[in-house]
């Protein structure tokens, strides 16, 4: 039977910078209609296209960090096969300027990462090629009115630069997809050349899938649009390979075109922009000189300014640790499990959180660990907060921590205090303990009267413990801590209750 | 006054022989009385008058801005001017005003210069006659000067001869002495051929070495702005004004490896002159032809090596030029739509209806041929039997010229045109394609390869008409080019347009001429 295979993604990363790709207007989210807009940008005849030196360099930065060879010279195309209608009417000059010929980044390597196993503690790595990354306008935003036949038009993310990632056929899954995007999100947040927030369109991603028999060639390939998060790419992605699957079962043919994700149905459905015969007209972009880059300042030919010039050995140096390293030095330098070090780093901020934890306590990373990822993240998750958010600061979590070290609190009794830290900003540790009693009893006296109240109710596990079952020995230390809502001392009610069942 | 050179009017309005509110008037009240030629689409009287009387202000004080101070100038119609309407004489920006001046146009009003108006061309600038723009096509003052009416004793109304084109509103400007200095624009010849035809100076720059930000493109590849005057060394001062990088032209170069100073008396003696061998064509008019050959003989006379070279690629250059143009123009145009700017159709009922109808009434046949034939050439399919063939053949083109200069030629002379000026209603009978086939076989090829060129007028014909010979350059040797341009004009003894005056000015008397025409042989 067909093999579903995801044929490859376009991604397109807006690029990070303040400026547009070709004019000096401002890039901006959510700013009024229109007003980001240069005469550039609005394509006022007569203006030129300067290009801007900072996506330059996010370009060589990004591909640098994907492995990429960097083009020292690559060109400008237009792409002029945008046809004006009321769907696509949103490259206001007609064209858009991009890197067809010879893109500045090429041939790179993402390496990625799938969790398996019950557990999700299986890690498999994986890599899928970078065909190339081009540099290209971003266009305006067009919204048609089908009543009153209008067609209103936005520019404020005209010309804006961006990344265009062009992934090789490597992935065979939703789910591959998806950790391949989300690493490569994860890489371009750690470099700071794209924010990479998909929903609010700074990252899009386009999937082509196909299908075919094992031992032959791809079959015909869709192309998915309008995806705008990783869980609905992995869901876009093997929705359509199912698709395709079933048209080739019923004896039916799988066409070239263009299909839409929608989230709410779960399915993929023909697009209406791109009907009638595409044909990509690509012609040289004639107002800008090829894009030279250069390897070095030594390499640097008289008469160009170093602060004018990119160079890729500066850029390279300066590169910031990237995720995979990450992880690898998280799992090194705390001894924690690889998915804990997977968990860290997806979450924007929780390495820099469970690093300052571990600075203020003396608990074992791999004590701190479970803290972080569990209680932390999912209370966070649960009320839909970022690490950046959290009423519970690295320090008071510390403290938390340090007093349960110190043998001042049980850990259930901890965790109580952690629920009640989340719930009311400010309070410390220390004080919610006082508050709600939930210091430990190490009144030994206390302690002997329930443990005897424990013993004499259930002679059968005493028997049981005395025949030699000493794992008995558990369920009356928890029904002794049930009584005590987890704030007895564990070793002492160990000690006692052995004492008591010999 | 008016027939002066910038040179004499600058020192003229320093020495206050003239103010420059005097001298503003007298070209506004010359281009009302040269209106018949309507070889100005806008006049911008109201401003003028406002920046003459501001120069005057730094004139009386003392400090003017530059040699241009007070010096009334004209724009070609396809250079955005801010506050004015910039039309391309198309339906599509008849009532266009840009935000913005272009770099070239800011650069003038910077040296204090008068910006009179702005000069009528074809449509977007393509063709060759001035004939096709929506104001109607624009007259050869030469039309109505004494010598082609006595030589051939032509009809006022009817057989006026056009002015070349497609700046022939720019050539027309500057020869009937109603502005001392015009720009226009050469993507073909656009500045040369109505230069020739008009009787004036008419300089291509290298490609690269003036701004193009604001001249509202035609082909960008080899769009550069063209600048006419009534001689070489004011060209040459116009042009170290003007050139110099842009920011916001990314094809502009940093200080070119030849800005040295203009040579007023350039020794041609020793240097070598090619005479490119393919460019004896068919159609070429014996008189231009004689006009050819005793400017060879004045530079052979003068101890020029003149030699015959070969560019045997240029036959090709006519096909390759409409390839690379149509392509070009097809994505330039695809802005107007009349959704922000220029012409709205009233008629859309759909955005997609809208789309259609206004670019079917904004453009005239000629540019929306060039549209259609241009995303053709793009087509997948076509791409490289046309397009990429086309690219080819322009290599191979620029490369002729390299091998010849390489060679050690100095400087090329050829004709700039076929013939004299064509009388309109000849002119108009053939058809658009063919006459621009005709005109611009000997302008094209330099821009295919980016050189610099310039036209001088060397004589009238024996209808009276000027006639005009190009000298090609290699790249960003233009002063020297420009040196050599000047030794030319001061040994062919080129009329003024003012000597033959009396008739041009009052078409009932008859003229009576200052010195003799220099006809051709």
């Amino acid at each position: 039977s067909p093999a579903g295979r995801c044929g490859g993604l376009e991604v397109h990363a807006q690029i990070n910078t303040s400026t547009k790709l070709f004019s000096a207007s401002p890039v901006g989210f959510s700013a009024p209609p229109n007003s980001l807009v240069s005469f550039f940008d609005a394509s006022l005849p007569g203006t030129l296209p300067v290009l801007n030196k900072q996506c330059v360099e996010a370009a060589v930065k990004t591909g640098l960090a994907l492995h990429c060879s960097i083009n020292t010279k690559s060109f400008f195309d237009r792409n002029t096969t945008f046809i004006k209608n009321r769907y696509a009417c949103s490259f206001q000059a007609g064209y858009q300027i991009t890197q067809q010929r010879r893109p500045i980044a090429v041939d790179g390597m993402l390496t990625y990462s799938l969790l398996r196993g019950k557990k999700w503690n299986q890690v498999m790595r994986k890599c899928v090629h970078i065909k190339q990354i081009q540099l290209e306008q971003d266009s305006g935003k067009s919204l048609h009115d089908d009543v009153q036949s209008q067609t209103l038009i936005d520019l404020n993310r005209a010309g804006v630069g961006l990344m265009e990632l062009v992934m090789e056929p490597d992935m065979c899954c939703g789910e591959e997809a998806a950790a391949a995007v989300r690493e490569l999100q994860l890489i371009l947040q750690a470099l700071g050349t794209c924010q990479g927030n998909m929903s609010e369109g700074q990252l899009r991603v386009d999937a082509n899938v196909s299908v075919h028999r094992p031992g032959e060639p791809l079959g015909v390939r869709t192309e998915v649009k309008n995806i705008n998060s990783i869980r609905y790419l992995a869901k876009a992605i093997d929705f359509e390979i199912q698709r395709q699957i079933d048209v080739l079962q019923r004896g039916g043919t799988v066409f070239n075109e263009t299909r839409a994700y929608d989230s709410k149905s779960g399915e993929t459905i023909p697009m209406r922009d791109k009907e009638g015969l595409q044909d990509y007209r690509f012609m040289p972009e004639p107002n800008l000189p090829p894009l030279v880059v250069y390897v070095d300042e030594a390499s640097l030919p008289a008469g160009i300014d170093a602060s004018q010039a990119v160079l890729v050995e500066k850029i390279k140096e300066a590169l910031p640790e990237l995720p995979s390293l990450k992880r690898d030095r998280l799992v090194q330098t705390y001894g924690i499990l690889p998915e804990h070090s997977y968990t860290l780093v997806n979450e924007d901020g929780l390495v820099e959180f469970f690093e300052a934890v571990l600075k203020a306590t003396t608990k074992e990373p791999r004590k701190v660990i479970g803290w972080v990822t569990n209680e932390l993240l999912g209370h966070l998750k649960q009320q839909d907060l970022s690490v950046s958010q959290s009423l519970v600061s690295p320090s008071a979590l510390a403290e938390l921590l340090e007093l349960q070290e110190m043998g001042h609190i049980s850990s259930s009794a901890a965790k109580q205090v952690f629920q009640e830290m989340t719930r009311s900003s400010g309070k410390t540790a220390l004080h919610i303990i006082q508050e709600q009693d939930l210091g430990l009893v190490s009144d030994s006296d206390q302690l002997h009267n329930i443990c005897q109240r424990v013993v004499d109710s259930h002679p059968n596990e005493v028997h049981a413990i005395r025949s030699g079952n000493k794992k008995v020995l558990n369920k009356l230390m928890g029904l002794v801590q049930k009584e005590t809502k987890g704030r007895a001392d564990p070793v002492l009610v160990r000690t006692i209750l052995q004492e008591k069942t010999l | 006054m008016l027939s002066l050179t910038i040179k004499e009017v600058s020192l003229a309005l320093r020495e206050g022989r003239i103010s420059p509110t005097e001298l503003c008037k007298k070209c506004l009240n010359r281009i009302k009385k040269m209106h018949h030629l309507n070889a100005y689409i806008t006049v911008t009287e109201e401003t003028a008058l406002q920046q003459a009387q501001q120069a005057e202000d730094r004139l009386q004080r003392g400090v003017p801005k530059g040699p241009l101070d007070g010096v009334p100038f004209a724009i070609k119609d396809n250079f955005c001017t801010a506050n004015i309407k910039t039309t391309c004489a198309s339906n599509m920006l008849k009532d266009y005003t840009p935000p913005f001046n272009a770099t070239v146009v800011q650069k003038l009003l910077d040296q204090g210069g008068v910006l009179v108006g702005k000069t009528n061309l074809d449509e977007f600038a393509m063709g060759s006659g001035s004939i096709d723009g929506v104001f109607g096509p624009v007259k050869n003052p030469w039309s109505f000067a004494a010598p082609y009416r006595e030589l051939t004793g032509a009809s006022p109304d009817s057989d006026w001869v056009i002015t070349g084109g497609s700046s022939g509103g720019s050539a027309a400007a500057v020869a009937s002495l109603s502005s001392f200095l015009a720009l226009g624009s050469d993507t073909g010849g656009s500045t040369r051929n109505p230069g020739a035809l008009c009787g004036v100076v008419a300089l291509k720059p290298t490609y690269g070495l003036l701004s193009r930000h604001g001249l509202i493109p035609l082909v960008n590849s080899m769009d550069v702005p063209g600048i006419m005057t009534r001689c070489v060394s004011d060209a040459a001062m116009v042009l170290d004004i003007l050139k110099g990088h842009d920011i916001r032209d990314s094809t502009t170069v940093h200080s070119p490896s030849t800005s040295a100073e203009f040579p007023e008396d350039f020794d041609v003696q020793n240097i070598r002159v090619g005479i490119p061998k393919e460019y004896h064509a068919p159609g070429l008019s014996a008189q231009a032809a004689a006009q050819w050959s005793r400017v060879a003989d004045l530079f052979e006379r003068a101890g020029a090596r003149v030699e015959q070279v070969s560019l045997p690629h240029t036959q090709f250059s006519i096909v390759c030029y409409y390839v690379l143009c149509c392509a070009e123009v097809a994505s330039n145009m695809a802005r107007f739509d009349g959704l922000e700017y220029g012409h709205r159709s009233e008629t859309g009922h759909s955005t997609e209806v809208l789309y259609a109808s206004t670019r079917h009434e904004g453009f005239n046949d000629v540019v929306r041929g060039r549209i259609l034939c241009g995303n053709y050439f793009l087509l997948k399919k076509n791409y490289e039997h046309y397009f990429l063939k086309a690219q080819r053949v322009r290599r191979l083109i620029a490369e002729d010229f390299r091998r010849v200069f390489d060679a050690g030629v100095d400087v090329l002379l050829t004709p700039t045109t076929l013939t004299d000026a064509a009388r309109y209603h000849d002119f108009k009978s053939e058809n658009s394609q063919a006459r621009s086939v005709q005109e611009d076989l000997f302008t094209q090829p330099v821009n295919l390869a980016g050189l610099p060129a310039v036209c001088v007028p060397t004589a009238l014909s024996k209808r009276g008409l000027p006639i005009g010979l190009q000298l090609i350059g290699p790249a960003f040797q233009d002063k020297k080019l420009l040196g050599v341009a000047r030794w030319l004009e001061q040994r062919v003894g080129f009329p003024s347009i003012s000597d033959c005056e009396d008739s041009l000015e009052s078409q009932d008397q008859t003229g009576e001429m200052k010195r003799e025409f220099n006809t051709a042989v």
